[in-house]
């Protein structure tokens, strides 16, 4: 039994492995991850609203692309995707964004997130009573300016937790892109620890990696719980979040 | 102009809104079957009616809340159903206020009353704030120009909404039971405010179940009933000499 312990602590737990690992991490793990995956929480921003307002419209054109669009990047394992959008889509030669692995994976990501992001948007907008938009219209708004002005920045603040949850599954969902193949320099945290790991016939590269991770994503978590609730009981201007998967587990 | 220039809807004056056979479905739900209704600039319309009569949709289909499935809506002469009528345009000149405030709550008072007159009508932010103070003045409320609208009590909040319609400088004004959500200490002051306005000629059509109101300041009252028109006259006539046996069921129950 303790025998089994020491294994445990050699291979997954080593020190010595680790304190060698960790400035590799910092180097290069963790620049090239929280790059991915803060180009594909803006790519997922941008575009998830731009779908969202496209999903609640009442013209079909809109609608059904949208809605499709969604159901698609929601339907499939991320992994498919990355290499789908990250690999296929370069190798047929539809690369705008050049030849970088890290962009074409941040698009991939992105890609992913946009579809979450949407239907986050699209349920924060709908959580907005429909008298706003009347009121809004009955000063002579038009559709797009009462949205713009009334309507996105109160759902903005009450999707602010589930869009906080989707950031935690998209750095997760980061260390994927390893499937469409990283160089040295482009490696994410993952890949730096794995790689790390096959040479030294050791994990404790990746437990030092997963350390990172969790340095990352157990503060939004918190982060998440603290908004929730201050949007729930906090100050006396803020709304109800009733309709919203804010308290929903973080990743997927 | 104080008094209505002519309270008889067949009278000289052009009405500054007509509905003619206006009619509304939900689906096989007929709210609305052909209601005729003038207003004359000045003149103060009370509709009267038992819930689900049809008069707040008949007076959401005035700004085109509510699309009208048959029927012409007029304001000042305009079709405002013709499709080559801009509604955002119309929507400036008719000014209106919702049973729950609808106040924008993530806007101070002064926000919500200026955002459009900066946005809409594209004014310079220290005319659309002077308009704005001003406006807030008339209800009462010069000193929650910075209030958000959580801050405030139903009342206060209806008058911030009554100053935010007010503020485009509307040729009509229409209430839509903007009392009943309020505590009943809190409804005389949004009473007053719309006395004040009535007094001052301002046109308005006043969906409410205020009796006390209807009757004191209305220059026409009209009851519906069942997606119609049902009776019309003086208040003295509706409260006094009703003739419809569905009018004078109605009053029985509220007064």
């Amino acid at each position: 039994m303790g025998e089994r312990l020491e294994d445990v602590r050699r291979l997954f737990f080593n020190w010595e492995v680790m304190t060698a690992t960790f400035p590799e991490l910092l180097r290069e793990g963790l620049p090239n991850t929280l790059m991915v995956s803060f180009g594909a929480i803006s790519i997922g921003i941008v575009f998830g609203m731009l779908v969202a307002l496209m999903g609640i419209s009442h013209r079909w054109y809109l609608k059904v692309p949208a809605k499709v669009y969604i159901d698609i990047f929601r339907g499939l394992p991320a992994v498919l995707t990355i290499v789908l959008v990250g690999l296929g889509l370069p190798a047929a030669g539809i690369r705008p964004w050049g030849r970088e692995a890290r962009i074409a994976a941040a698009v991939a990501l992105g890609a992913i997130a946009t579809a979450y992001i949407a239907e986050i948007f699209r349920a924060g907008i709908q959580s907005i009573d429909k008298g706003q938009m009347e009121a809004s219209r009955s000063v002579g708004m038009t559709y797009l300016q009462a949205m713009w002005l009334v309507i996105i920045p109160q759902a903005v603040r009450r999707v602010f937790p589930p869009l906080t949850n989707e950031a935690i599954a998209i750095i997760k969902d980061s260390s994927l892109i390893f499937v469409i193949g990283l160089s040295i320099g482009q490696r994410d945290l993952f890949r730096v620890g794995q790689n790390i790991a096959q040479q030294s016939g050791n994990y404790s590269a990746v437990t030092a990696a997963a350390l990172y991770y969790l340095a990352i994503t157990i503060p939004l978590t918190y982060l998440v719980n603290w908004l929730d609730t201050r949007l729930r009981e906090g100050p006396k201007e803020a709304l109800p979040a009733d309709d919203l998967p804010a308290t929903a587990e973080p990743g997927r | 102009m104080s008094a209505p220039a002519d309270p008889s809807p067949a009278g000289a004056v052009r009405p500054r809104v007509a509905l003619k056979g206006l009619s509304k479905r939900f689906g096989t739900l007929e709210v609305l079957n052909g209601v005729d209704l003038e207003i004359v600039p000045g003149e103060v319309v009370c509709v009267l009616g038992p819930s689900g009569s049809g008069k707040s949709t008949m007076l959401r289909c005035i700004n085109l809340l509510e699309t009208p499935t048959g029927g012409v809506v007029e304001v000042d002469g305009v079709d405002i159903t013709a499709r080559e009528t801009n509604i955002d345009d119309v929507r400036t000149r008719v000014g209106m206020v919702f049973q729950h405030f609808n106040l924008f709550p993530h806007m101070t008072a002064l926000g919500n009353v200026t955002v459009a007159l900066r946005r809409v009508k594209r004014m310079k932010r220290d005319e659309a704030e002077r308009i704005g103070r001003e406006r807030l003045a008339e209800v009462g409320l010069a000193d929650k120009a910075d209030a958000r609208p959580a801050q405030l009590s139903g009342g206060q909040q209806q008058r911030v909404a009554i100053a935010r319609a007010l503020a485009m400088d509307p040729e009509v004004m229409l209430f839509d039971e903007v009392t009943s959500a309020l505590d009943p200490e809190l409804v005389k002051d949004v009473l007053d405010v719309m006395r004040g306005l009535a007094a001052g000629g301002m046109t308005m059509v006043v969906v409410t179940h205020e009796m006390g109101f209807a009757r004191e300041v209305a220059d026409r009252v009209v009851f519906m009933d069942a997606g119609a028109l049902v009776e019309e006259g003086t208040p003295e006539e509706i409260f006094g000499h009703a003739r419809s046996p569905r009018l004078r069921d109605f009053l029985d129950k509220v007064l």
